[in-house]
């Protein structure tokens, strides 16, 4: 199978829409598993009470926010280096989906933050460099919008991104870095976790969830911008009457 | 645990399901946005004759 095949906008179309469904179901799945253990199954906290429950909407979202930060710069690299139209669209295609991420990283960890440290908002070096990830988001999607070739919006955009990549090491390991209000890494590759097993269960369960969220709503959003980017191709309106047709 | 226990979550009701309803909300609102967008950028590309 040539896989570069599907490196082109054309073919790849219609491989992202048969791929769709499977993510958004695996995502439903573990989500229902993930808030089941989450909401019902984990026992409250003996320090925080039924506070702590936000960590499984908190941890999954943060997470999201950093780890599409760093596929879109790979995409955004892939763009430069090869000249690939897929590559920046994929790029675009994630950039809203991880700034939704980021905008409920920063607002449900204000919830948390109120109820455990007395205060919605400090500006400790985890919270400021989260709320910066937030910008670039916002700064990437303005400068494509602010340049009307695609193209020229691909190169300058991906710059941007990949100069803002920096900041995500900054985000993971500000709570090892200063000497932060936030707590540092519940779970990390070279410890054992500091939680009980059904917490940590769900937490992961609800991070799957929303990794396969994004991976399809990534996937259909791709798909719009294609259609906007190459509807001046002649496959462009054979996907639309063939849609058309199938209604 | 009783359903009034459930949703009080022990008095912490407000910050969680405030979060749970603001995940929920935005990602519904998303997945409705992105349908648009790709209703919208299918009804473009089709209302045009295809080229060459």
């Amino acid at each position: 199978m040539n896989w570069f095949r599907f490196a082109s906008p054309a073919s790849f179309f219609p491989l992202a829409a048969r791929l769709t469904p499977w993510f958004g179901g695996a995502a439903a799945v573990f989500a229902a598993a993930g808030l089941y253990l989450g909401l019902i199954a984990a026992p409250t906290d003996a320090q925080q009470g039924d506070a702590y429950r936000i960590i499984f909407v908190h941890v999954a979202t943060a997470w999201m926010s950093m780890f599409i930060y760093l596929v879109m710069a790979f995409w955004c690299a892939m763009s430069l280096m090869f000249n690939a139209r897929l590559a920046a669209m994929m790029a675009q295609a994630l950039a809203p989906t991880g700034a939704l991420f980021t905008a409920l990283a920063l607002i449900t960890g204000a919830l948390w933050g109120k109820p455990t440290w007395g205060t919605y908002w400090a500006w400790d070096a985890r919270m400021t460099s989260e709320l910066i990830l937030l910008f670039l988001y916002f700064g990437y999607m303005a400068l494509r919008q602010a340049i009307d070739e695609p193209r020229r919006a691909d190169r300058a955009s991906a710059l941007l991104a990949l100069v803002g990549a920096v900041n995500v090491p900054i985000i993971y390991f500000s709570v090892k870095w200063w000497n932060t209000l936030h707590q540092g890494a519940s779970v990390s590759l070279t410890s054992a976790p500091t939680m009980a097993a059904v917490m940590l269960a769900g937490m992961l369960l609800m991070a799957l969830a929303a990794w396969f969220y994004s991976i399809a709503i990534a996937l259909t959003r791709v798909r719009a911008v294609i259609l906007e980017r190459e509807r001046h191709a002649g496959w462009a309106g054979e996907v639309a009457l063939a849609a058309k047709a199938a209604r | 645990m009783s359903v009034a226990e459930f949703v009080a979550m022990g008095g912490y009701g407000f910050y969680v399901w405030g979060s749970y309803a603001a995940c929920a909300l935005a990602i519904a609102a998303e997945i409705v946005m992105v349908r648009a967008r790709l209703a919208a950028a299918r009804r473009a590309a089709g209302n045009r004759e295809p080229s060459q």
